[in-house]
């Protein structure tokens, strides 16, 4: 079946001998001590919530199996139904707010990018670095920056005489939604620009020059030919913009602590999954497994069906 | 000539653009390093300035006072510890899966793969049980075990990419040599995957270096801390040591970008040996 399959023995004979026999079992044993890690601390815990999450626990101590409940909680009025929806909400802004800043600022850059010879491999360089900072440190960093009373921001805006413009910025729940979407996007916009980097690079030149033999325009070049091609791309990236999104924790921890201040505003499903779980709450298995299946069922299906619209869009442009 | 002229002036200006967003991508991080050598009462007067000799003594408070040094040796053991177990068993699962056919392969192959697109933070609550019943929390050795673990999909993944792509001949010599498995592995085919396993082990690094979600939940004392909690606690007890508070975030974040810019060389150095042979 595997005709290019390099193992040896195999070749030697239709019957496979006994020492070939052998060294099927030995391939096994290796892949034994990875296994044994993957299955008891990834994969168990995984299905551990999905079984949790259908019992009514009391502390450490099962109570009943309970079916839906745990998630009918969830969806019940109450001061936790309220969290999830803000956090909800939060992550979906967050999302919003990233995946169109994110992509169209790296898309520019990676063009810009593209034109340069001598200075490419050092701007690529530059834009990977802060992909190695911890977004805790970079939520603490702009923290600090954007402080009303030391932050370099402020003081800027003291000389040039716009101090009333200063306000406590991270701390006002009007401000702090646009303004995470930006750190973060100071941490990661290089990401996308390297991708499409690669993406543009990947394009022969000859279409290119095709396209200016028949006198298009750079804006007619890149919608008829550069976005088009580069379609697939800027879709995984949606898609990827989409899953960390969801995933977000450390930076919102960073800039508004465990409880998403200012006033929720900074809360995310991350934020609020860590509460429930480890907050004390008697039923906590029960109610954190239910939100931690609810949000993986959320994530997978949204996923899917983001990539299915992307795909959609993608054979219209193309 | 003339018409080149034009392409040359976009040029120019794309690459002042490109250089606006190099220095607002630095621009924040050397704010950082200059403050973290700065007294938190210069820091009060004016927020940007020239660091000063007495900026060492942030270093010093953060280093030894909030203890910095701990939460720094503890990241380091768990880090390596981490990386020498999951690198390890997906070494050997690599070879496994790469280089021999057995019953089940495939299966097994896809079953690693598929840990790439399971989200395996949301089984942090069994997983802290789990760890309790081994008597496994507060200890580096618990968190060694979740990093080492999550790192196996994508580590076993391209190791196991790496053992196929080897060409079978010294593979076959050695065989006739009469070599057993296990000598053929250490002998002949790790020596082989060393840039790859430079490779893996870079891009492994950060997402263990900066974790801040596990040691948030298995770890309870100071002790036994590592950097990122570390540092949020201190930010929680020291919210007016704004000198110190910049010497952490540096110390934090140093070694990450020092070592990738040592091991970037290397990883390439690594990789182009291995294509010269």
């Amino acid at each position: 079946m595997d005709g290019h399959e390099p193992v040896t023995g195999v070749s030697s004979g239709p019957t496979p001998s006994a020492a070939t026999r052998f060294r099927f079992s030995v391939g096994a044993v290796f892949v034994l001590p990875a296994l044994a890690l993957y299955l008891g601390f990834t994969i168990l815990p995984l299905v551990a919530v999905f079984t949790f999450s259908a019992f009514h626990w009391q502390g450490l101590r099962l109570a009943g199996f309970d079916a839906l409940a745990n998630y009918l909680r969830l969806l019940a009025p109450s001061m936790l139904r309220q969290e999830i929806a803000r956090a909800f909400f939060n992550n979906c802004i967050f999302f919003l707010g990233t995946v169109v800043l994110q992509n169209s600022l790296a898309l520019g850059l990676a063009l810009l990018l593209h034109t340069q010879r001598r200075w490419r491999a050092f701007f690529r360089t530059v834009i990977a670095v802060p992909f190695l900072v911890n977004p805790l440190v970079v939520g603490y960093v702009w923290t600090l920056l954007l402080s009303p009373t030391f932050g370099p921001i402020a003081a800027g805006l003291e000389a040039v005489g716009a101090g009333a413009a200063i306000r406590p910025w991270l701390g006002d729940p009007d401000w702090v939604r646009p303004l995470v979407i930006l750190i973060n996007a100071w941490q990661w916009t290089g990401f996308p620009t390297l991708v499409f980097g690669a993406a543009l690079a990947a394009i022969p030149e000859e279409i290119f020059q095709a396209a200016l033999l028949e006198r298009a325009s750079r804006l007619q070049v890149l919608r008829a030919i550069t976005l088009p091609l580069m379609m697939p791309t800027l879709g995984a990236m949606v898609v990827i913009t989409f899953v960390s999104c969801f995933n977000a924790f450390n930076l919102q921890y960073a800039v508004g602590g465990v409880n998403g201040a200012p006033a929720g505003a900074n809360d995310v499903l991350g934020l609020v999954f860590y509460r429930v779980a480890f907050g004390g709450d008697l039923n906590a298995i029960g109610a954190s497994s239910a939100l931690a299946t609810g949000t993986f069922v959320f994530t997978f299906a949204a996923t899917i069906l983001l990539r299915h619209m992307l795909a959609r869009l993608e054979e219209r442009v193309t | 000539m003339i018409r080149a002229r034009p392409a040359q002036r976009q040029q120019a200006a794309a690459t002042g653009i490109l250089t606006l967003y190099a220095l607002l991508v630095l621009g924040p991080l050397v704010l950082v390093v200059v403050n973290s050598l700065r007294s938190t009462a210069a820091i009060y007067a004016r927020p940007i300035g020239l660091p000063t000799m007495d900026g060492i003594a942030n270093y010093a408070a953060a280093w030894s006072q909030a203890r910095f040094s701990t939460y720094f040796v503890n990241s380091v053991l768990v880090t390596v510890a981490s990386l020498v177990v999951g690198v390890g068993a997906a070494t050997l699962a690599g070879y496994g899966l790469g280089r021999y056919r057995f019953a089940g392969r495939e299966a097994v192959g896809s079953f690693f793969l598929a840990g790439l697109l399971l989200p395996a933070q949301l089984g942090v609550v069994p997983l802290f049980y789990l760890l309790r019943a081994l008597g496994l929390i507060d200890s580096l050795a618990g968190l060694t075990l979740i990093y080492a673990a999550h790192t196996l999909p994508l580590s076993t993944f391209l190791l196991a990419g790496f053992f196929r792509q080897l060409p079978v001949e010294l593979e076959e010599a050695a065989r006739l040599d009469g070599a057993r498995e296990l000598r053929i592995f250490t002998s002949i085919m790790l020596p082989l995957v060393r840039p790859a396993l430079m490779t893996v082990i870079v891009v492994q690094c950060a997402p263990i270096w900066n974790d801040f979600f596990y040691p948030l939940v298995m770890i309870r004392s100071n002790d036994h801390f590592t950097l990122p909690v570390g540092l949020s606690s201190f930010v929680d007890q020291y919210q007016s040591d704004y000198g110190g508070l910049f010497a952490a975030l540096v110390i934090v974040s140093l070694p990450l970008i020092l070592l990738f810019v040592l091991a970037n060389r290397h990883v390439i150095a690594g990789l182009t040996a291995g294509i010269g042979k």
